[in-house]
């Protein structure tokens, strides 16, 4: 049988699950069904290292009775499993509390129709192929310079999921997706010690992935960068942050514009739609229904239908990142946003990365960030960092050990310009982004 | 055959309608020509929780989740692949898929099975029903009421109570016949506070390998509720934090997530066979000033991170990391220690049935020192007193980590003045791990609570450390 005839199953077990749940009493109830199905081959020094077959399948019910609601989840589909874990859920809703804000989406938020996304595209790949593309991809990064000592391998992975959402409106939604990647970790030594980088490719179909060849002379260049860094100096720098980062930190935007931060209070942009959030050359805008996009979706996790979204525009916030339920609380209408955004970009005038540089003059460029220390209530930041030095607009020398720090809400609105360097790969897709001077701490 | 034993192949195996010669064919099956070592991993695992927020116990959610990890070893080469459910057909499938390593051929049979006996840890005892639910929702509206009493500027509560059960069975090649039963525990706290217009956070939890009733004896709960108040009035009052390096002291207890980053990932096995860690090949040099002695040990009675076996069913032991500042060895699971010739250390660990075992820590912690911790504090003149930590991170290879202090105070002529807002604190782990000039007597061992990840795996960890002295470390205020 091939992966995706489980579809129409999988949508019948959901109708299934459905009719327990009204059998049960239940006075309202969502079910969300996944199966997964994927391949890992990794390679290292040449020799074949892992080889990993994973094979998922689960639902998960949430029941509400009156204003009260229960979850329970399980791994095991058998007729017996669906109505022990209906069972599961109610009585676990016998014991919560009414929440007033609790029940699904309105019914007329669903989709009126499936939207093909073109997310599917199996590759068929064989664990021989795949170990022939991790081996090709890591020994072009292993050649890339004689001070690349050692390997953390070269992984290439193929996935293909099923997921299916239903509720008591009568709504039942599904769609499939694939997700292929590629990706190598080098090890590079010299008389200063060891460091390490990697590099990857991600897409929906395999023939958009970036050749191994490219994936693994990246590694191997951006590794041996790394070598022999010195310490940052400690004081107050222009920061320019990689698209990978910057997609980091337009992460924390959206965890503080979310509705959960927003009704918790705890969020460094409490209140603030029509405030200034982002410089006003600067936009955010979610795309949900791009085709073959890695964060495509046409429902989201409370079953309403998708749709675009500008967050903020001319970096006045217009809109919170909100769920059913986190609309409800806050008196406001959802943005189809349960689970997370779906493929949102940064909008506005760019530059190379080249110019950006330029225009950074002299500071750091970020290519990694560590830790933790990121406090959503209060905006504080403070990360463990690295990345070069830049001298009059060129790339001086690697830098590591030293931390960034300054406040969210200061970092977002004083971004000064962006680079046209997108990364696709992500989400939530970024360019290179010059900040204003942060605190560096360094050495003394 | 041991009792747990017994029980557990009733649970996992009879239940199901399978035997243990069925997992001892699936072996049979995977042995092929190459093939060092195979084994079978199963496990079924129930977990609840319940959340409050708003004043109301709004969330609760229950779990099943139960499956086989079907594992080949060839040298350094892994096969590994998992079904969903305990079944025969899928337990065979499973081990056809791992057997991909093996190459042709067949080797000799599987050893004949040795249960692996080991000193009980933690009860077998079901935890989740070891409280009515009534008594869940109670404990949870009591926190609330604790954590909203002990301050009006108390404006948000949220807690959570989770428990879960875990059973376990593994059968490999090398003769191990091994199972365990596992409680696991933890109630959290978080507030948010408000005064005058500024909003800060605080956090508290704890738990451990014990029952949802220990949490709800005495007035341990309301301690939680009331330290995370307290943790959250305090940063209230926080001012910006120095930029730059200077001394700092980690107060007893969690700041151990310092050893956990410093010293402990770049030590575990793997790493260190494949040369990619900073301390690969060091073993008898001094990585540490020689008042740091280190241990992971996961024999430790009811801790979150301890086992009574790890997840390939080798006894878990006290290991003796860093002596006097001299590395003394690796944390290692089965194929590691193979490949480096050595002995498996119970650091096997893995996140569940669909995921393969690496070495992992246990409980993570310092022993204690000859100094006084006001004596610590009185020694540095200008520096950082930091005793809550958000977590942290390492990269093995560099050795860099770091780790963001949630809970910090200014020392200022010996000492502890203004709490500061939070700060990440990062250096190289062999580095600082030389500059711990003064270590406390008061070993502390935390709450209960930490997570480690690893690549994508997740699994409960312990950690502990005295206070101590950092002489030089840099830290990452606003204030340069």
């Amino acid at each position: 049988m091939e992966f995706i005839d489980q579809q129409a199953e999988l949508q019948q077990l959901v109708h299934d699950i459905l009719k327990e749940a009204r059998q049960q009493g239940a006075d309202q109830a969502e079910v969300s069904v996944s199966a997964e199905e994927g391949l890992g081959v990794s390679v290292r020094k040449g020799e074949l290292e892992n080889v990993e077959f994973n094979q998922d399948r689960g639902f998960g019910i949430t029941l509400q009775f009156g204003q009260r609601r229960g979850t329970a989840s399980t791994t095991d589909s058998s007729p017996q499993a669906i109505q022990e874990t209906v069972i599961a859920a109610k009585n676990i809703a016998r014991f919560t509390e009414d929440d007033p804000y609790c029940g699904l989406a309105d019914a007329e938020l669903m989709p009126q129709q499936a939207v093909d996304l073109d997310m599917y595209h199996p590759w068929e790949l064989s664990a021989d192929d795949a170990q022939l593309l991790a081996a090709e991809c890591e020994s072009v990064g292993l050649d890339v310079d004689p001070r690349i000592a050692n390997s953390d391998g070269a992984q290439v992975s193929t996935q293909q999921g099923i997921r299916v959402y239903g509720n008591s409106h009568g709504f039942v939604g599904s769609y499939a997706s694939t997700r292929h990647s590629l990706s190598c970790v080098l090890i590079g030594e010299d008389g200063n010690g060891m460091q390490r980088d990697y590099w990857y490719t991600v897409a929906r179909s395999a023939d958009e992935l970036d050749s191994a060849a490219h994936v693994g002379r990246e590694a191997g260049e951006r590794t041996i960068a790394r070598l022999a860094p010195s310490k940052a100096p400690t004081g107050s720098f222009p920061i320019m942050l990689a698209p990978q980062l910057a997609a980091g930190l337009i992460g924390h935007l959206l965890g503080a514009i979310s509705g959960g931060a927003q009704y918790r209070k705890a969020s460094f942009l409490l209140g603030s739609v029509g405030q200034q959030v982002l410089p006003t050359w600067l936009s955010l805008q979610e795309s949900p229904l791009l085709p073959r996009s890695l964060g495509g979706a046409y429902f989201d996790g409370d079953g309403v239908a998708t749709r675009s979204n500008r967050f903020v525009d001319a970096g006045i916030l217009r809109s919170y990142v909100l769920s059913s339920y986190a609309a409800r609380k806050l008196e406001l209408v959802t943005t189809a946003n349960a689970g997370g955004v779906h493929n949102l970009a940064l909008l506005g005038p760019s530059v190379s990365r080249d110019e950006l540089l330029r225009e950074l003059g002299t500071g750091l460029y970020i290519c990694e960030l560590m830790g933790q220390g990121v406090n959503g209530v209060t905006g504080d930041y403070s990360r463990g960092a690295a990345g070069f030095w830049v001298e009059d607009g060129e790339i001086a020398h690697p830098v590591d050990e030293f931390t960034i720090a300054g406040n969210l809400r200061d970092m977002l609105t004083n971004i000064v310009r962006m680079g046209d360097d997108f990364d696709l790969r992500s989400n939530v897709r970024a360019p290179s982004l010059l900040l204003a001077p942060m605190t560096v701490a360094g050495e003394s | 055959m041991s009792e747990l034993i017994q029980q557990v192949e009733a649970e996992l195996l009879a239940a199901k309608g399978l035997v243990s010669a069925d997992v001892q064919s699936a072996l049979e099956r995977m042995l092929g020509r190459n093939v060092d070592y195979g084994e079978v991993f199963i496990q079924s695992a129930r977990s609840e929780s319940f959340g409050l927020e708003d004043g109301i116990v709004k969330d609760g959610a229950f779990s099943v989740d139960a499956g086989i990890g079907v594992r080949a070893l060839a040298g350094e080469k892994t096969g590994f692949a998992y079904c969903e459910d305990i079944r025969a057909d899928g337990l065979n499938k499973a081990a056809d898929a791992a057997k991909t390593v093996a190459g042709a051929g067949a080797r000799g049979p599987a050893q004949g099975l040795r249960v692996v006996s080991a000193e009980a840890l933690y009860s077998t005892q079901d935890p989740i029903s070891s409280l009515s639910q009534e008594q869940k929702v109670a404990l949870l509206q009591h926190v609330d009421q604790i954590a909203r009493a002990a301050d009006s500027r108390v404006k948000e509560v949220n807690v959570r109570i989770a428990g879960s059960h875990s059973s376990m069975l593994v059968m490999a090649s090398d003769g191990t016949f091994s199972a365990d039963i596992r409680p696991l525990v933890r109630l959290d706290v978080s507030v948010i506070v408000e005064d005058k217009g500024r909003r800060e956070r605080g956090s508290s939890g704890g738990g451990g390998r014990r029952d949802l009733a220990s949490l709800y004896a005495g007035d341990w709960a309301d301690g939680l509720a009331r330290e995370a108040v307290r943790m959250a009035l305090v940063n209230l009052e926080a001012v910006d934090a120095p930029a730059g390096p200077m001394p700092v002291v980690l107060g007893p207890g969690w700041p151990g997530v310092l050893l956990h980053e410093a010293v402990g990932h770049g030590l575990e096995g793997d790493f260190n066979r494949k040369g990619s860690s900073a301390f690969s090949g060091r073993v008898g040099e001094q990585v540490a000033s020689s008042l740091c002695s280190v241990v992971d040990d996961g024999t430790l009675s009811e801790r979150r991170g301890s086992l009574s076996v790890d997840d390939e069913g080798t006894p878990t032991q006290n290991t003796m990391l860093i002596e006097n500042g001299i590395l003394r060895g690796y944390m290692q699971d089965k194929l590691n220690a193979r490949l480096m010739n050595v002995a498996a250390t119970g650091n096997g660990r893995r996140q569940s049935y669909a995921h393969v075992p690496m070495p992992r820590m246990t409980n993570t912690y310092m022993l204690p020192g000859q100094d006084q911790p006001e004596d610590i504090i009185r020694s540095v003149n200008r520096g950082v007193y930091a005793v809550n930590f958000g977590g942290g991170s390492v990269d093995i290879t560099s050795g860099r980590f770091v780790f963001s202090a949630t809970e910090a105070y200014l020392i200022e002529d010996g000492k502890v003045t203004a709490p500061i807002r939070g700060a990440t604190l990062i250096g190289n782990g062999p580095d600082v791990m030389n500059k711990v000039s003064m270590v406390g007597n008061d070993l502390g061992l935390d709450a209960g609570v930490g997570v480690c990840g690893k690549d994508g795996q997740s699994v409960p960890v312990g950690v502990g450390q005295p206070t101590l002295k950092v002489d030089e470390i840099v830290v990452g205020g606003t204030q340069a």
